[in-house]
This record gives C-alpha cells, sequence and structure tokens, in this order.
C-alpha cells in the first residue's frame, strides 16, 4: 500500500512511519522541515518517500500524494498563540486542501486526525463517546477549527473516498515534548501544579497505540466500511487519576514530584484571565494556563472504547504501566544510564 | 362534546388516530354517544386491555397504558358517558345510577365486538373499579384478567366512608363542589401534586371546563351509597358479595398515598379476591397511573397471565411437623427452658408452654382473628419468644421487624406490614400511634397479655402448614428493607433443616448471641438463653458475657453474628477461664461474611466445637453450610474466586444462571461448572414471597419454587459454592463482567503481609456507564475521609489482580450496613468514588 502522512515529523507522525515502513508499505511522508529528531524511523521492508511542504500548499499536496490509496492527515496548528485566521488557514484550509487532493488522485480514504478538545464543552467524561464537534470554542481557535475542519472532512467522506476521524486522548511517550516533556520541565523547575488535588480520572494515549491505532483505520477505511464518516475516541482504555500520571511521568525522569495544588475554581479563573491577558501581552510563548486547559485538568476524561475497537478492529496493544517502563528507559538513556530491563 | 382536534392530542402525547366516537344502541333504548381511545389490534398474542376511568378522570388516565403497550395488545380506554368527550346526557335525564354504568359497559363492550378469540383484561380505576367489577361478576368466563388500581367495592370493615367523599357527597354542597365549580376536578388533579406534569394537570380538566360539562361528576359523588337505604347500596353490595366468581388472575396496583381509597380498600378486596396480587407504590396517591410506572409493571403482568410455558410453583408442601413440635414433646418438663442473662430471668418448659396457651387464649378473647397480623414489638428475651409462639397458636401473623432496621427502617418496615394488633410496653404501643408506625392497630400490652391465666377461651385448632405465619425484613443493606412472608409449613422445614444439618437434638443447649435467632429455641425444643449485651449492638458483646449465658444453661451451641465474635475475641484476654464457651460442640456465624482468622481464633477458645457458618438470607436459610476444616482446605485447594460457602445442605438445591438470564422467561439453566453466575435456591423452606411487592416477587422467583439469592457465584468441581459479591454490585465493564469479591480478597492477601495496611477491608466497585464501567478499588487505612492511594499501595493492588484498576483509593473508614456492621455497602462506596474521581 501507498500510504501518505502529513505532519510526519511529530511524535505520532514519526511513530506512523515506522510502523508502515516495518510492515513493507510505501510511505510519502509530507512535513515542512527535515525533521531533526535523533529518532528517525528505522528503515524496515517498507520504502519512504519524504516531500517537504505546507498543507497550505495545494500544488505541493498534490505532487506528494500522486498514486496514494490512504492518507493520514496529522498536520496541524496546535496551541494557544496565534490569531485565528492562522489556526484556520492550517487547520480548515489545510485539511480541505489534503482531502481535495486525495480525492483527485483517486485515494479510497483519508484518515483525518483529529483531537476529542473539538467536542469538549467544559464539564466531566465519564465513559463517553465521540460527540459531535462544537464549532465554537471562544477564543481557544486551537480546537474551534480543528472542530471545523473536522466536519467538514466527514461531511466530504463519499463512496468514492472515504473518510474517518480519530482523536487520539492525550498522547505520550518517549520523545514526547508536549504532555510529559512539560511536566518534567516544570517540575524540575518547582513549578508543578495539580488542579483539585489531581484526582480526576483521565484517558491517555501511548503514543504506539495512537499510532497502530492509525494504522488499523488506515487498513479500515474505505467507501462502505463501518468507519467511514465517523469519528472515533482512541486512547488506552486505562484512565487514570491525573495526579497519578503525572507522578509516574516525574518518576520516570527522575524529577522531584512537588506538586502545589490549585482548586479548580481558582484554576478556571486564573485560565480565563489568561485567556483575555496573553493576546494582549504579544507573547510567543504558551502561557502557563488557560481556561481550556483547567477543564482538561480539573475534570474527569474518559472514553468508552467499545465501538472503536469494534469499527476500526484494534486494540492498544501497550498497557500504560508497560509504557511507562518505556518512557523510565528512555530518559535513563538520555542520561547516560543502562535500562532497567 | 367537540373533540380536540388533531394537533392537540399530539401535543397530549396521544395518536389522534386512538381518538374515536360510537353511536351504541343502550339498554335504556336510547343511543348514545360514546368516545373512546383505541390503540387498534395489538399483536398475534395480545389482548385486548378495556381500560375504565373513575371519577371525575376521563380516558387520557390510561395514557401510560395507551403508549406502553399499545402496540403489542389493543388497549381502549372509554369515557363513561357524561364525562370525557362521551356525550353529555339531557339536564332532564334523571341520574345514572351504579346499574346504568354497568349496563352501559355492557352496551359498549357487545357494542364494539372485541375479538373474542383474544384474552379480554379490565382495568379500572376508582368507581371505574366498582362498575368493571359489576360487569365482571356477569361474565366472569369472558374475563382474562383484571388491574384494579385505587378503587373499592365495599367500605372496608370496621371504618366509615371516607370523609372527604361524605363532605362532597352531602346535598346541596355536592352540586356546588362537582357541578357549579370545578372544585371536585381541582381536588382531585392536585393531589397527585408535582408526580403529573402541568400539562397532565391540563388534559385531565381539559373536558370539564364550564358547569354544563359537569353534571355527570355530581351525579357519580351522588351516587355513592353512604347509607344502607341508598339507592344503589344493595346493587353495589350484590357484586360484592358475588366478587368470588372472578377467578382470573387480578393485579392491584395501589397508589400508598392515597386518602380515599387508601390501604384498607387495598385489604379489602385482598379478602374477597384472594388469589389477587399487589404491588405498592410507595410514593404515589390517587392517580397512580398518572404518577407511577404502573405501565411497566401491568406490560410484565400481562406477560405473564398471556404467557404459557411458565411452571407453576409447587404448593407449599404438606409438612408433617410444625413449630410447635417441640414445645409438645417438652411441655411437661420443669426443665429451664428460656434464661435470660440481660433480664436475669429464666423459665421452665411447662411454664412456657402454658404462657403461650394463655397468650393465645388472651389474643383469641381480644378478638384477634387467624390471619391478622401483629407487630412484635416487644425487645428480644423471653416475654418476646412467649408472644410470638402465642400469636402463632393463635393463627396470628407475626410482623418481625428488629432493631437493627434502625427506629426508621423499623418504624417504616412495620408500617408496610399494615398490622391489626401490636404487641409490646407501653411506649412501643406510643410509638404506633404517635409515630403512625401502625396507627389503626389495637396495642396489647406484653407484660399485661403474657401474665395472663387462662379462661375459659377455646383455643382454634392449630394452624395449617398452608397458613401464612411470620412477615420478616430483609436488613435493608441492598435496598429498601423487604417484607417476606413465611408460611408455618416453611418455618417448620427451616427448624427442620437447621435440626439436620447441626444434628441438634433434645440433649442441645443453644445460646443465642444473636438475638432474634433465640426464637428457633423453642421449635426446636431445646433450652435457650440470651446473652446480655445490648440488642442493638451486637458488636458489643463480650468474652465474659457469652460465657456466662454458656455456664448458665450448660450449652451445647452458640450462634452468634461476625460482629459478635470479634468483640468476643477482643475481649477474651481479659477474662479468666471461659469454660462455658470451652465446652461448646458447636459455634455457628452467619449473617454477614466471617473472615476464617475470626473462626480460627473461636476454635482456639472452644477447642472441641465444630466451627460452622450457614449461607443463606432472609428468604431463604440455609442454603449451604461450611466448617473450618472445610474453609482452610478451600483456600488452599481453590481457585480462590470468593469465598467458598461450602456444599448445599441436605435438602437445599443450588443453580447458578447466567448474569443476564431473564427472570419472565422461565427457570434458567445452568452455567458450566465453575462459570460465575446469579445464584438460585430452591428447598421446601424458601419463603413463600414478598410483602405488596408483586414485580419484586416476579422478578425474585422465576418459576418451580426457584429463588434468586441476588448473590453472584460460581460451583467448583467439589460440589462448593462460593460467592463473589451481590449482583447488582458486579462491575460491568467492558470486557465482561467483574465480580467484586475475587478481587477484594486477593488484595486483602496481598496486602497483609506486606504491612502496607493495618486495617483490612477493602472494596472493588465500578464507576462509570454500563458495559464501559472502570474498575475502582477502595481500601481502609490510615486516612481522612477519601484519598487518592500512594503510589507503593497503587502499585501493590494493581500487583494483586489480573483486571486493570483505574484509581486507588483509601479511606478511614468504609460505610457498612446498620444491621450487621459487616456488610460493606457498595453502592455508597461507588456513589463517593465517581463523585470523588470526576
Amino acid at each position: 500500500m501507498r500510504i501518505a502522512v502529513t505532519g510526519a515529523s511529530s511524535l505520532i507522525g514519526a511513530t506512523l512511519v515506522e510502523s508502515l515502513l516495518q510492515r513493507g508499505d510505501q510511505v510519502v511522508a509530507f512535513q515542512r522541515g527535515q525533521t531533526d529528531s535523533p529518532d528517525r524511523p528505522t528503515p524496515g521492508p517498507g520504502e519512504l518517500v519524504t516531500h517537504l511542504g505546507d498543507v497550505r500548499d495545494a500544488a505541493a499536496l498534490d505532487v506528494a500524494l500522486e498514486r496514494c490509496d490512504v492518507v493520514v492527515h496529522l498536520a496541524a496548528k496546535v496551541g494557544v498563540v496565534g490569531s485565528r485566521d492562522e489556526y484556520a488557514s492550517v487547520n480548515i484550509d489545510g485539511t480541505r486542501n489534503v482531502i481535495a487532493a486525495a480525492q483527485r488522485h483517486g485515494a479510497r480514504g483519508v484518515v483525518h486526525v483529529s483531537t476529542p478538545s473539538v467536542a469538549h464543552d467544559g464539564r466531566p467524561i465519564v465513559g463517553g463517546r465521540a460527540e459531535p464537534p462544537i464549532v465554537e470554542h471562544g477564543t481557544a481557535w486551537y480546537p474551534e477549527t480543528k472542530a471545523i475542519a473536522e466536519r467538514r472532512a466527514l461531511d466530504s467522506s463519499d463512496e468514492r473516498c472515504a473518510v474517518v476521524a480519530v482523536r487520539p486522548h492525550l498522547v505520550w511517550g518517549p520523545g514526547d515534548t508536549q504532555l510529559v516533556g512539560r511536566i518534567v520541565e516544570r517540575a524540575e523547575n518547582g513549578r508543578l501544579a495539580l488542579v483539585g488535588a489531581g484526582r480526576s480520572l483521565v484517558d491517555t494515549t501511548y503514543v504506539e497505540n495512537a499510532a497502530s491505532a492509525l494504522v488499523a483505520a488506515v487498513d479500515a477505511i474505505a467507501p462502505g466500511a463501518a468507519c467511514a464518516g465517523k469519528a472515533y475516541v482512541v486512547s488506552n482504555g486505562e484512565p487514570r487519576p491525573i495526579r497519578e500520571l503525572v507522578e509516574a511521568f516525574c518518576v520516570a525522569a527522575d524529577v522531584p514530584f512537588e506538586p502545589r495544588n490549585v482548586p479548580l475554581g481558582v484554576a478556571r479563573r486564573i485560565g480565563s484571565v489568561v485567556d483575555a491577558a496573553w493576546p494582549r501581552l504579544h507573547r510567543e510563548d504558551e502561557p502557563p494556563l488557560t481556561r481550556f486547559l483547567a477543564d482538561q485538568l480539573g475534570t474527569a476524561h474518559w472514553f468508552d472504547q467499545r465501538n472503536v475497537r469494534a469499527d476500526l478492529g484494534w486494540r492498544p496493544s501497550v498497557s500504560i504501566d508497560e509504557g511507562l517502563a518505556a518512557l523510565g528507559d528512555w530518559y535513563r538513556a538520555r542520561r547516560g544510564e543502562a535500562p532497567s530491563r | 362534546m367537540d373533540r380536540p382536534d388533531d394537533g392537540t392530542w399530539r401535543t397530549w402525547g396521544i395518536d389522534p388516530a386512538w381518538s374515536r366516537t360510537f353511536d351504541v344502541p343502550g339498554h335504556d333504548g336510547i343511543t348514545h354517544r360514546w368516545h373512546l381511545l383505541d390503540t387498534g389490534p395489538g399483536g398475534p398474542d395480545g389482548a385486548t386491555v378495556l381500560c375504565v376511568h373513575g371519577n371525575p378522570t376521563w380516558a387520557y388516565a390510561w395514557k401510560s397504558f395507551l403508549r406502553r403497550f399499545g402496540d403489542d395488545h389493543r388497549v381502549i380506554a372509554i369515557d363513561q358517558l357524561g364525562m370525557g368527550y362521551s356525550e353529555r346526557l339531557g339536564a332532564d335525564a334523571p341520574p345514572r345510577r351504579y346499574v346504568d354504568r354497568v349496563a352501559d359497559l355492557g352496551d359498549l363492550i357487545d357494542h364494539l365486538a372485541i375479538d373474542a378469540s383474544l384474552p379480554l383484561v379490565l382495568a379500572a380505576h376508582d368507581w371505574g373499579g366498582a362498575i368493571a367489577m359489576g360487569w365482571a361478576v356477569d361474565h366472569p368466563d369472558d374475563v382474562a384478567g383484571m388491574v384494579l388500581c385505587n378503587t373499592g367495592i365495599a367500605v372496608p370493615a370496621g371504618r366509615g366512608a371516607p370523609k372527604i367523599i361524605r363532605l362532597a357527597a352531602s346535598g346541596p354542597l355536592r352540586d356546588l363542589v362537582c357541578r357549579r365549580t370545578s372544585t371536585f376536578v381541582e381536588g382531585t388533579v392536585r393531589l397527585s401534586g408535582r408526580r403529573i406534569s402541568r400539562q397532565d394537570r391540563v388534559v385531565f380538566r381539559a373536558p370539564y371546563r364550564g358547569a354544563e360539562h359537569r353534571r355527570a361528576i355530581a351525579d357519580f359523588v351522588g351516587d355513592v351509597p353512604l347509607t344502607d337505604d341508598h339507592e344503589s347500596a344493595a346493587d353495589i353490595a350484590a357484586v360484592a358479595a358475588q366478587l368470588g366468581r372472578i377467578d382470573a388472575p387480578v393485579l392491584l396496583a395501589w397508589g400508598a398515598r392515597d386518602i380515599v381509597f387508601d390501604d384498607d380498600f387495598a385489604s379489602d378486596l385482598m379478602q374477597r379476591l384472594p388469589h389477587a396480587e399487589l404491588q405498592r407504590f410507595p410514593g404515589a396517591n390517587h392517580l397512580v397511573m398518572a404518577e407511577a410506572d404502573v405501565a411497566s409493571t401491568v406490560d410484565r403482568w400481562l406477560t405473564d397471565l398471556l404467557g404459557t410455558d411458565r411452571e407453576p410453583r409447587p404448593v407449599v408442601q404438606q409438612h408433617t411437623s410444625s413449630v410447635f413440635d417441640g414445645l409438645h414433646r417438652r411441655r411437661a418438663e420443669h426443665t429451664i427452658a428460656v434464661a435470660d442473662l440481660a433480664g436475669r430471668d429464666r423459665i421452665d418448659f411447662a411454664t412456657f408452654a402454658r404462657r403461650v396457651d394463655n397468650v393465645a387464649a388472651g389474643l383469641v378473647r381480644r378478638g384477634l382473628e387467624p390471619g391478622d397480623r401483629v407487630a412484635m414489638l416487644t425487645p428480644p428475651g423471653i416475654d418476646l419468644l412467649i408472644a410470638v409462639y402465642g400469636v402463632w397458636r393463635a393463627g396470628g401473623v407475626t410482623v418481625v421487624a428488629d432493631r437493627g432496621l434502625g427506629l426508621r427502617g423499623l418504624g417504616r418496615a412495620v408500617a408496610s406490614a399494615r398490622p391489626a394488633w401490636t404487641i409490646g410496653p407501653r411506649t412501643a404501643g406510643l410509638a404506633s400511634t404517635v409515630l403512625r408506625w401502625a396507627p389503626k392497630s389495637q396495642h396489647i400490652d406484653v407484660a399485661m397479655l403474657v401474665g395472663e391465666e387462662t379462661g375459659s377461651t377455646e383455643l382454634p385448632s392449630e394452624p395449617e402448614a398452608d397458613a401464612l405465619a411470620a412477615i420478616l425484613f430483609t436488613s435493608g443493606a441492598t435496598g429498601p428493607a423487604k417484607g417476606v412472608r413465611y408460611r408455618h409449613g416453611q418455618l417448620a422445614a427451616q427448624r427442620d433443616a437447621l435440626a439436620t444439618t447441626y444434628g441438634i437434638g433434645d440433649d442441645d443447649r443453644l445460646v443465642a448471641a444473636f438475638a432474634p435467632f433465640a426464637l428457633y429455641g423453642p421449635a426446636l425444643g431445646v433450652p435457650t438463653a440470651f446473652t446480655d449485651c445490648d440488642v442493638t449492638k451486637p458488636g458489643t458483646l463480650t468474652a465474659t458475657a457469652l460465657d456466662e449465658a454458656c455456664r448458665e444453661i450448660d450449652a451445647t451451641m452458640a450462634f452468634a453474628s461476625p460482629a459478635a465474635l470479634a468483640n468476643v475475641l477482643a475481649t477474651a484476654d481479659d477474662a479468666a477461664g471461659l469454660e462455658g464457651v470451652a465446652q461448646l460442640r458447636l459455634v455457628f456465624s452467619a449473617g454477614a461474611p466471617v473472615p476464617a482468622e475470626t473462626l480460627r481464633a473461636v476454635s482456639a477458645l472452644a477447642p472441641d466445637a465444630s466451627i460452622r457458618t450457614p449461607y443463606g438470607m432472609t428468604e431463604a436459610l440455609p442454603v449451604a453450610d461450611i466448617d473450618l476444616a472445610t474453609i482452610d482446605r478451600a483456600e488452599l485447594s481453590g481457585d480462590g474466586r470468593g469465598v467458598c460457602v461450602g456444599e448445599p445442605v441436605e435438602g437445599a438445591e443450588v443453580l447458578v444462571a447466567d448474569l443476564d438470564f431473564d427472570p419472565l422467561a422461565g427457570v434458567p439453566t445452568s452455567v458450566p461448572v465453575g462459570a460465575t453466575g446469579e445464584i438460585l435456591v430452591r428447598a421446601p423452606w424458601v419463603s413463600e414471597g414478598y410483602l405488596a411487592r408483586w414485580e419484586t416477587e416476579r422478578t425474585a422467583r422465576p418459576g418451580a419454587g426457584w429463588h434468586r439469592s441476588g448473590d453472584v457465584g460460581h460451583l467448583d468441581d467439589d460440589g462448593r459454592l462460593w460467592v463473589e459479591g451481590r449482583s447488582v454490585h458486579v462491575i460491568d465493564a467492558a470486557d465482561g463482567p467483574v465480580t467484586p469479591v475475587p478481587i477484594e480478597r486477593a488484595i486483602e492477601r496481598a496486602l497483609s503481609p506486606s504491612g502496607i495496611v493495618t486495617t483490612g477491608r477493602v472494596a472493588a466497585v465500578g464507576v462509570g456507564p454500563a458495559s464501559c464501567q472502570q474498575v475502582v478499588v477502595v481500601v481502609e487505612a490510615d486516612a481522612s475521609g477519601l484519598e487518592l492511594a500512594d503510589r507503593d499501595l497503587a502499585a501493590a493492588v494493581r500487583g494483586a489482580v489480573d483486571v486493570p484498576v483505574a484509581a486507588v483509593l483509601v479511606i478511614g473508614e468504609l460505610p457498612v450496613d446498620i444491621r450487621h456492621n459487616a456488610k460493606i455497602d457498595r453502592t455508597a462506596v461507588a456513589e463517593r468514588a465517581i463523585e470523588f474521581l470526576s
């Protein structure tokens, strides 16, 4: 199979490309720059072609996606810094470009990688399913533009080129600079805080499971498939209290775990203030807390995984505890120590 | 009457196609225009359910029936003449009397040409009930079943007509209240309060706007025969007298808060229709079908009624022994029968037997009739035992609710049994009146009753095996306390099962450290002793108190709750030479899971005793039995999944059914040995059923005498039964059901030697929606309230079990039930865990 992956240089993207290569697929990696990560995919029996380009550039996509059977669309602008236009051009227009190119080249399907935050309304999620996206999120441009992109992507699913949306929930793993990286950095600097004592039960996804779910989606997506035109939240299916996960990350990275506790109400108020103030400060870095983050960290978020497992024929292969052990080994290797196992 | 338009019907939740009118030639020679709601033909196996409303409602009262099972059955809800959207009778027409109404119903039924090949079920409410019964007694063969909701056919014995009706029915006031103003309509609708919607209130009033539409309401009220010379009195009395002709199944669905057709009317109908089943709806008032989910209950009842494959329950076996055998055998003896160490009192068999007869005679003299319910409000002691056997001897039914339910639970339990009599100290009499436990009962002072010498009163013959003997109450640990009915034959069979299982003979002497167990003493014919201990706090029994009771009667057996045994062990070190305990040949304990360590320690105090623990429930005891040695063997050899409760006792059968089995579909098949499922039991001593809970009884009794225990577990290769928890506590995880006890046991075992936790109880509960619940483990430890466990404890817990555990929490003390102070209230634990983790 010939599979194009946009945003291939991200943590999930690189892991996905590696999995596809190892099983012998031809992979077209579409990314903005050469990856400088030391974890380059190890060459498997498959074949890798890299195209440098931006999803806003329809012409570049048109070249890259030639003869592809399936496109996995990972490229996105994440975070909270930037104008709505910047988010919209990458996330909404970029997605439109990817799907248009896939349709033009006769791909049988597109796996659109989305985020559970598209359906997040601030309330706890206890055993929830992939709810329809909400297309207004105040000033949180990332979930808003991803919601619009997902809705349009699924609406474009037809009998020639089918689209499935996969929403991995809180992906982490070795080399992860987003979730684990930030927690470890804050812990090192003594700035670690937990919202509401960190007792909310949250689902997370070990990166290899996120990648294997995308591989399963690649194999499943086709016109007429059960998953065509639908959205799925993907996770390990092993929710844990946030505090327990954060502590485990710190233990894996061998940094002190001395969190301050911020009550949920306080965190929400701080988040709202930051939301209003950050753009006026013209800061380029990520703010310490947003209203969205406060809700995410202070309320339960875990999902019913039965339909994703049934429709994609997928189960996570790495448990949370196995993932934590691998994370510990990765940090040990980085410190020049031998793995524990 | 102008009918509402289609849009209005739809707004009301009624399919406009159901609304139909008919011109029906009447028995009075006049053709009347009737309106009714008719769902049309139902399924091939359906019935015709004809619903007759009361005053002042209309067909809309049956909306829930029409909607709930209008597809499966043909549901027809009529508007009586002059009511709802049927024609209004002329102003000069004479008021329609009861006989006219019954004949009207007959006219309509004949005219509708209801498919006679389908069973006809009548459903009726309020005055509609009297009218439907009037038609049914003349057509008993045409009626396949009846559902009666808050209605009546006669004012119950010993009381007058409801005051409120009396007031409304009195002459000039009647016209004012019923016709000229909408007071009567309004008042009826308001009784339902917020249990019916605003819209319901509007729709109930809709056909009765304007005095010209309300004439029949006043006529109905005027037709209530408040005096014997009333025009309709004789007609209604005739129907009441013939009610026995109806042998079709009858379901009484009763709103318990109705002040007009109250529980007394239900009891009156139960006496006239002894085969009727009763389902009370405690929160509901008069318009019960609109206020509570009566429709679902009736739906299931109809399924049952029409189904043919249900095996009938075997009739109570004509048990040859009786609960009086023990007393008969020893009634000449002057050896000790009962000793009360708390009350410093004792009584011999001869005196005990004589007092029982005296009490029975005293009760008969006071007017107690066989079948009367008698609430036993006497604290445990000699007088209680005499009173219980006295009530039984007189043919009464003892209502036994113990203080272990808590005072409120006790009051509620007594009230639900509606006793005609209460026996107890003066304070209990006050409580039953002031706290309204039994406001209509007659109180008898226990000391006076027991002290009476018999006069010349002739005692009735001893009750038959199938006579109702007792109403006991479940602990309420897993829901509200439910009344459990026992017949005499079942109690006698239970006594015999205990005697067989434990080899109890005339040489045995029993210490009842769990006070209610003393009731078995006289039936077994063995001397019995109460310990000196607060009966409401069995956990305070000291080793000295137990030993004292043992020595008092030279005891061979002692029965104690697990909590009592634990305290006995805790206080044993300070006690000097427990010789009374040491000579016991049998110690048994039940009521909640008994830890093996407790039994082992007891064995050290009573070295020659066989240490046993029966398994069972209020509805069926004993089911299985196990001794300490077998527990130890099972723990070593078994798979450790749950708590081993031993083999079924002689005469009892156990069946393990699939967790998802449908109790309405008959007796389930067994799952393979080793597989987990719900435990069902069958034995001659399984209770008769529940009190005023048709629904509960129906789902608990799938047929052929089997009783669902509500426990889950499995049978092992050696035929031993293992309990894995309560079925309501099974964790409904995505990968299949997870039973709590095996997880809890595995964690307890893993934690105890590690020294991580010192106290030791563990609860495994599910959080999240059905079929994708996550397992959360809560461990008792040194904590204030609920907290996340630390990293080491969480790792130790996860390492001990092979199911994914989402969270490990610690808690200072797990919530437990009141009665046994031992059963973990996992439902409460789960609620707290969900709150904590969200």
